[in-house]
Formats: structure tokens, sequence, C-alpha cells
């Protein structure tokens, strides 16, 4: 049931992302990547999650390398896109830089 | 289920709703600062909820949250708006292999898997390792590091082909006894089968095809993290694995639809490199070539009412787009309307021109898009036509042998003057000649594209 559970919420997110993407406009597109980038670090909260204090040595291993990968995707993905979107202005708040 | 997990399982869904909120903020300009923040704002959330629960072994996490979060902003802050595909594509791999690693350490933690539950750690681990050799791959190509031509041998087909297999036969075993050392040595023999299938299935796919593999990239990264999602039932994963995976899918989609290609001939043909040795020499189109000076653009673009640049790959090449910005605002002052036209694959990713000429202070609303402008070109004086070649080839309209053809194009031959700078008369990335070139309407400008334009711009004030 819990299979069942998960796919349903899957298939509602699929259809949820095409609705919202199709919706951004082109001059948009790279803050998008590296957005929806930052987003998918959302890993991060499975690697959290699995470094228990009885995990063993290895398990412990593995965890804190996908919790590095993952804080890079998520803090650099985050970090890059508001640098980016920051440069975005319309034509008088350029003038006034 | 008991409270503490009811609480955490709530924050998800705060969370899950803050991501829709920040994406769909995307769609302006104007608000799309505020829509990043509030996604930021939803993983601060899920962090700190998840942080929350007992048991979690502290000194592991501060560690790996250490390294990564500043390796993480140090590269956001030094990396130059030109070299953004290369930062998105290492970015991707780099959620790729977390994905890859989730699935691994939650199945040596759990070897006893339902075979359903092993089919998804496999299919985690097989796109996230995909994910991350393939990024390094585009990663290598965008940045110089490797060849940006494409890569293709006799029976490349056949050998993707072989890999894809023995991945589906590793999977059928492992699935069928995850828990025994069988198993274990089978999910090893995925992961490195995954990671091979990355560099093979890349490598094939030359430069200028970068904007569709990176969407796709970025689609595997955010379906991997759903996958993983499955396999430790966190539902936050999969909602948010879902949304990246579909943008993805979307920007392929545009990417494909702006080349007029399937998205099976990007990946497959290895373009590029069958007509640079067939088409060129023979049947290209010929003609006078005008060549200009500075001081003979400087007299067109000071008589000219309107004026539309039309960027590619070589402005970003060249650094060109703070130049470019100044002869803009330079004609802006002599009363010429001044615009930008971009080619939705214009660059190497997609959006890339967008990004570069806003880093250059360039307004948004100047910006056009392809079919915005096409309709009345005729109206406009002068196209400046900057690093561009494939995108503004009329032969995507009229020659029905191209291997361009039927590839939208920003119609440049149509203006009353175009000015095209150039460093040399070589094709462009699909090896073909472009008529544009040898047009009676057209003046080619020899040189590096920002020398060129200081030169320009030193006319302007003298």
């Amino acid at each position: 049931m819990e299979a069942v559970y998960l796919t349903f919420v899957f298939v509602l997110a699929i259809f949820l992302g095409f609705e919202l993407i199709s919706k951004v406009p082109s001059t948009l597109h790279t803050p998008l990547m590296s957005a929806s980038n930052a987003i998918s670090g959302i890993t991060l909260i499975g690697a959290l999650a699995s470094l228990k204090t009885d995990s063993p040595g290895f398990a412990a291993f593995l965890g804190t390398l996908a919790v590095i990968f993952a804080t890079i995707n998520v803090v650099g993905g985050y970090a890059v896109t508001n640098r980016m979107l920051e440069m975005f202005k319309k034509k008088d708040q350029g003038d006034s830089k | 289920m008991n409270l503490g997990a009811l609480g955490i399982n709530f924050a998800y869904v705060i969370s899950a709703a803050l991501f829709i909120f920040g994406l769909k903020m995307l769609s302006s300009p104007a608000t799309a600062r505020k829509g990043n923040l509030i996604s930021a704002l939803g993983m601060l959330l899920a962090i700190v909820v998840t942080l929350l629960a007992s048991g979690l072994d502290y000194k592991w996490i501060i560690l790996g949250g250490a390294i990564g979060g500043s390796i993480g902003l140090f590269a956001a802050y030094k990396v130059e708006m030109t070299s953004m595909p290369e930062m998105v594509a290492l970015f991707n791999g780099f959620g790729g292999i977390s994905s890859l690693i989730l699935a691994w350490g939650a199945y040596h933690q759990h070897p006893q898997m339902s075979p359903f539950l092993a089919a998804i750690a496999f299919v985690s681990a097989f796109i996230g390792g995909v994910t991350f050799t393939g990024s390094m791959v585009a990663f290598g190509k965008l940045s110089g590091k490797i060849s940006q031509q494409a890569v293709v041998f006799k029976g490349q087909h056949i050998i993707n082909g072989a890999i894809l297999a023995g991945a589906i036969g590793s999977a059928a075993i492992f699935c069928a006894v995850p828990g025994s050392w069988v198993g274990y040595l089978f999910f090893m023999v995925i992961l490195l089968i995954a990671l091979a299938f990355g560099v093979t299935s890349v490598i094939p796919i030359g430069g200028a095809d970068m904007p569709v593999v990176i969407s796709l990239l970025n689609s595997y990264s955010g379906l991997a993290a759903c996958a993983a999602g499955f396999v430790i039932s966190n539902n936050i994963l999969i909602v948010a694995g879902a949304l990246v995976g579909a943008s993805g899918i979307v920007l392929t989609k545009i990417m494909c639809k702006a080349m007029n290609r399937s998205l099976a001939n990007v990946l497959f043909s290895g373009f590029g490199t069958k007509t640079a040795t067939s088409g060129t020499s023979d049947d290209g189109p010929q003609g006078e070539i005008r060549p200009a000076t500075a001081e003979d653009v400087y007299y067109i673009l000071e008589a000219a009412d309107s004026v539309a640049f039309v960027p590619g790959y070589g402005l970003a090449v060249a650094q060109a787009q703070h130049v470019v910005r100044e002869l803009g605002d330079l004609l802006e002052e002599n009363d010429t309307e001044v615009s930008y036209a971009i080619h939705p694959v214009a660059g190497r990713m997609p959006g890339h021109m967008n990004v570069l000429l806003a880093e250059a202070n360039v307004p948004y609303d100047q910006l056009v898009e392809m079919d915005d402008i096409n309709p009345r070109m005729d109206t406009v004086d002068v196209c400046v036509v900057i690093g561009a070649n494939d995108v503004v080839n009329p032969a995507a309209l009229d020659d029905e042998n191209s291997p361009i053809y039927g590839m939208p194009i920003i119609e440049t031959h149509r203006a009353k003057t175009v000015i095209v700078l150039k460093r040399s008369m070589n094709p462009g990335f699909a090896g073909i000649q472009n008529a544009l070139f040898f047009g009676d309407n057209t003046r080619m400008y020899f040189g590096d594209a920002k020398a060129s334009i200081q030169a320009l711009v030193a006319e302007f004030k003298s």
C-alpha cells in the first residue's frame, strides 16, 4: 500500500512540474536549471536521516559522502542562482547602478 | 507513526509547497529572485526538521555539511558567468552521485529488500551513476578539458546496447537475491556499469548539442533523487525529485524543438562529424564576400534607426558581453532603437545568452525571443550577428538537403543590412557554410568579437 501511495504522490508531482515549468520564459532558463538543480539536492534529507548513531562504520562513511555532495548541490545551487537573478533588472533599475 | 514522525512529515508538506511556490515565481524576472529564496527556505525547513529527529550522529553530519557547504559557496561566488554551463553540469553530477551513494547506503544497511524495493534501488543507483559520469564528460567538453567534438567510433551503438543489456541482466540477478553476497556483488557490477555508461553515452555528443544534454542530465538528477525517495520511503524526496525531473524534460523538449531534431537524433547521431566531411567542399554556397572595416560599420550603425544584436556562443568565448552593452548604450544615446534577439539554443545551455547579457546590465525588456523578432525583421535596419552561425543560416529555411533544414532560425537575412562579426570564414558546429555571409546586404567584419566591438565603441566616442 505504501508503494501505491508514493507512486500517487510521484505522478501528481510530475504533472505539476510540467505545468509550472512550461510557464517559465526562455530568458530565465539558466537560473531555472540551477534552481531546480539545487532542489535536486533534496537527497541531502535522505543522507542526513541515514546517519544514525548506530550506523556501522561503512554506512557512516557512505552517509557522510552523500551529505558532502548533496550539500555542495544545495548550497552552491541556491547561491549561484541568487547571484544570477540579482543581475536581471528592468531598464530603470539597471541605470541606477 | 509516532508524533515526532508526524510532525516531520507535516513540515515536509510545507517544504514541498514552498518549492512549488518558488518555481512558480520563477516564471517572471521580476519575482524570480524572491522565488529562489522561498525555495531555499523550503529546503532549510526540510533540513532543520530532519535534524530534529532522534538518534542522528551529528559529528558526521557537521563534518559533511561543513565540507560540502564551503565548497558549494566557494564555487558559487567564484564562477564566471561565461562558465555557467560547466558549473551547472558539475552540480548536476554531484546530485547524481549523492543519489547513487544514498541508494548504496540504504542497501548496505538493510540488504534484505523486497524485489520491488531492490528494483528501485537499482534505478536510483543506475541513473545516479549515469548522471555523475555523464555530467563529468559534459563538464570536460564545456570547459575545453576534453575535445568538444563528437567522438564516434564503429559499433558504438552496439557497445552501448551491450552495456545496457548487461545492466538489466545484473539488475535481474540483484533483485532476485539482494540479501546474499551474490546480490551485493552484482550491485557493485551495476555501479560500475552505470559509471561507464555515463561516459559512453555522452562522449558521442558534440559541443553545440550541450543545451540538450545538460537539460537531460538535469532531469536525470531529479529522477535519481526521486527513486532514492522510494527506496527510503520519503515523500519530500519524491515530490522534489519529480519536480526537477519534469523541469529537465520540459527544457529538453524545448531545446530539441528549437533545433528541429528528435532527442534520439541528438543523442545517437554524432551530429557535426558526418556532415563536416561530406557537405562543405563542393556544393556549399559560394559568392563574393564584402569585408568591412570598423569605420564602415560605424557609419552603417550611426545611420540606423533600429539595431538588433544576435549573439551566439562566440560572444561567450570572447567575453564580449560588456562591450556589446556599451555599444548598445551609445547607439541608444544616438536615438537608435536597440534590441537583442536570442535564439533558444544559442550558447551552450538553455538561456546562456540571457544570463551573460544580464550580467552586463542589459535590461531584460530589451531581450527579445526569436518568435517575436522574426515577424518584424523586415523593418530592422541593421542586424549585428556576434559569434552566431548555424542559428542564422538561411539554408535551414530553403535548402532541403542541408543537415539543419527545418530548424527555426533568426531570419537576419531579411533585415536591411546584416553585419557579421566573425574570426574567420570557418563553418560553424554543423560543419556547413552559411549563405548569409555571401548575401548582397551582408558585410563581414572580421576579428575577435571583443576587440572588434571595442574598435566600434572607440569610433563612436571620437
